[in-house]
């Protein structure tokens, strides 16, 4: 069954007088226990599309579009029940625990709270619960007295996660779970998230704009640039054969160790994202792009097919798939 | 190779004890090299002392022991001899929007250190200048501009321009791209590559990212609890790691396919150093080597020398932990 279907969701945020339209027609399927990665740079719209799946935006957002979630349109849904789903239905790992975990509580109080929260349990099985989740994110069960500060980097962010898997939910929205960690850290947290959602089957969009990071944990990437998704498809297939030429600049950032193309080569992206404020005729990237065309400043973009279970929104990559077909 | 043009011999910095906590023995006994026209990357965890490292590099904390030398003279911390030393090592850090006054527009932030060093004449020029060599082109287009107008990677042109501004023989970067995109992260490589190859600028660079030793590096030191442990050219140290440190810093890379020596543990704590091989307490190494193993815990690692021209491993276990070629 579906987990997650979003269609045309468009997100605007209201700044002055200003319109910034972030998100621009995204449409996205997850079944259950499937995991998709959004890439990414800042401002891209990754991390609203995430947030706008359970109104976790500014009331300065406007969204429009369809979320569905197991089949109930979230859009239309009310209040209370938006509530009900957060933390049940689907829950969050933000980024920088430091920031989201409440500094003047234990880590046993904040992980009980949604548990006593949403479920009719007693404080005493919500304990029990709380040390097993403890147990099963690596931090020792005894550790719960303990409050954010008392605790590692790498501990919070466990702690982070045993959070959002409390009430059992069928989604976790992973938003740049690792960025503010080492790189062992990292390894562990990635490894901890992978064996969680498999084990338990939960479905996970995880953002981040490290695409090396996305490529180990989720099966399938999404590539966003200014509100759109402009390739999406298998992850390893994406990065060691991207078509979109974003994705291309995008996976070039992250040399491969060992790759002789990229000693003392490092390769960037000239130029700067579009202004979201605008409306974008044409391709968005096509300023940037290293193989634009004329016929890129006007002609529409879409994702089109691009192989088996990918897709793309370059006109280039239409051109040779029609080709090939015909 | 010439004489290196940035030297520390037996460095340490240790912060003093506070309440409740022990002395941090931050850096505790480095030797390094920067040659001239040498990008050396220096990488580590967080809490590994690199940071204190590159800081005492450019003069911002003196040395509990040992020395920093610049072109063969070591260093005095009297006023007069830091302003001439900061002409020629200058510090670009990690994040330009921190970095930068936001009240300041670019010239007065790139004219900052022209202006504390005296220099009058040709101000306007020098500004232009550095600007252009950051990449900041035409320079007009940006002198009046304030940074919050900046995108990221602009702001970090910005500190560049500002530090290239009096015209310095080496820049000491910490985690210089660490706060950007990664379409930008590559553009600022590419600046710092391309400084190098026209004005044969020195440069260290401070990161935990290998990626970005990979890229630009000609040399790379891994820091570990306040010490080298390894050093050598970049093919040698990430190609053919001997250090069962170094293993794990590149198996932990998401796309390096293996997951076996994924490193146990927290970040080490520099207040508490382990006895023996500091590094003991997390090593794979030590745990299948047996009974050789017993001298990892009992008998400390000799400090690493300065060697420009080899690679030099900590490790008592190093015959068994370097692959065979």
């Amino acid at each position: 069954m579906t987990l997650l279907e979003v269609r045309d969701l468009n997100v605007t945020y209201r700044s002055g007088n200003d319109r910034v339209h972030a998100v621009r027609g995204v449409e996205l399927t997850l079944e259950a226990g499937q995991t998709l990665g959004m890439a990414g740079e800042s401002g891209s719209g990754k991390s609203t599309v995430a947030l706008s799946l359970l109104r976790l935006l500014p009331n300065t957002a406007t969204i429009t579009g369809q979320i569905r979630f197991h089949d109930e349109d979230l859009q239309q849904a009310n209040w209370s029940r938006i509530r009900a789903v957060r933390w049940a239905g689907a829950s969050v790992v933000f980024q920088g625990a430091m920031s989201a975990l409440n500094p003047v509580q234990t880590i046993g109080e904040q992980i009980r709270e949604p548990i006593l929260l949403h479920e009719k349990v007693s404080e005493r099985e919500a304990r029990t619960r709380t040390a097993e989740l403890l147990d099963s994110v690596g931090v020792p069960a005894g550790r719960h007295a303990s409050y954010p500060h008392e605790l590692s980097g790498g501990q919070r962010q466990r702690v982070m996660i045993a959070m959002a898997l409390a009430c059992r939910p069928d989604l976790i929205i992973a938003d740049e779970p690792t960025t503010a960690l080492d790189v062992i850290v990292q390894g562990q947290i990635l490894e901890l998230l992978s064996d969680m959602v498999r084990e338990r089957q939960i479905g996970m969009i995880m953002i981040s704009h490290d695409l090396s990071v996305l490529a180990a944990t989720c099966e399938r990437l999404a590539v966003m640039y200014a509100g759109r998704i402009v390739e999406i498809g298998p992850s390893r297939e994406l990065i060691d054969g991207p078509q979109h030429p974003y994705t291309k600049a995008l996976s070039g950032a992250f040399p491969k160790i060992g790759d002789p193309a990229s000693r003392l080569a490092p390769a960037g992206l000239p130029g700067d994202p579009p202004d979201l404020r605008e409306e974008l005729p044409g391709c968005p990237f096509e300023p940037r792009c290293a193989e634009a065309m004329p016929e890129c400043t006007s002609a529409d973009i879409a994702l089109w097919p691009a192989g088996e279970r990918r897709e793309s929104a370059c006109l280039k990559v239409l051109a040779s798939k029609s080709g090939e077909t015909s | 190779m010439t004489d290196p043009v940035l030297e520390v011999r037996d460095l340490a910095v240790t912060f003093p004890a506070r309440r409740r906590q022990r002395a941090a023995r931050a850096v505790d006994g480095v030797n390094l090299t920067v040659g001239a026209g040498e990008i050396v990357a220096l990488i580590g965890e967080s809490g590994c002392g690199k940071s204190t490292l590159a800081r005492t590099l450019v003069g911002l904390i003196k040395p509990t022991s040992g020395e920093v030398r610049y072109s063969g003279k070591a260093l005095h911390y009297t006023n007069a001899a830091m302003k001439e030393y900061r002409r020629h090592v200058q510090l670009v850090l990690q994040d330009p929007a921190a970095a930068l006054n936001p009240r300041q527009n670019v010239f007065d932030a790139v004219a900052e250190g022209p202006r504390l060093h005296g220099i009058r004449n040709g101000l306007n020029d020098r500004v232009y200048s550095a600007m252009t060599r950051a990449g900041l082109r035409p320079p007009e287009h940006f002198v009046a501009r304030y940074p919050h107008e900046l995108s990221g990677g602009q702001q970090q042109r910005v500190v560049i321009a500002g530090a290239l501004a009096l015209d310095p023989s080496v820049l000491v970067a910490d985690e210089p791209v660490s706060s950007l995109d990664a379409s930008v992260r590559g553009e600022i490589l590419k600046l710092i590559l391309d400084l190098r190859n026209e004005l044969s600028l020195s440069a260290l660079v401070v990161s935990h990212d290998l990626g970005l030793a990979w890229n630009i590096a000609d040399r790379v030191a891994v820091m570990y609890l306040g010490r080298i442990v390894e050093v050598g050219t970049v093919e040698e140290v990430l190609l053919r790691p001997r250090h069962p440190y170094t293993q794990a810093l590149i198996a932990v890379l998401p796309d390096s396919g293996s997951k076996s020596t994924l490193l146990a543990g927290e970040p080490p704590d520099p207040t508490a150093i382990p006895s023996g091989c500091r590094f003991h307490p997390r090593c794979a190494l030590r745990a299948s080597a047996g009974e050789r193993a017993t001298v990892c815990t009992t008998q400390s690692v000799e400090v690493l020398p300065a060697a420009a021209d080899r690679s030099l491993v900590a490790c008592h276990l190093a015959d068994i932990s370097t692959p065979a070629t």
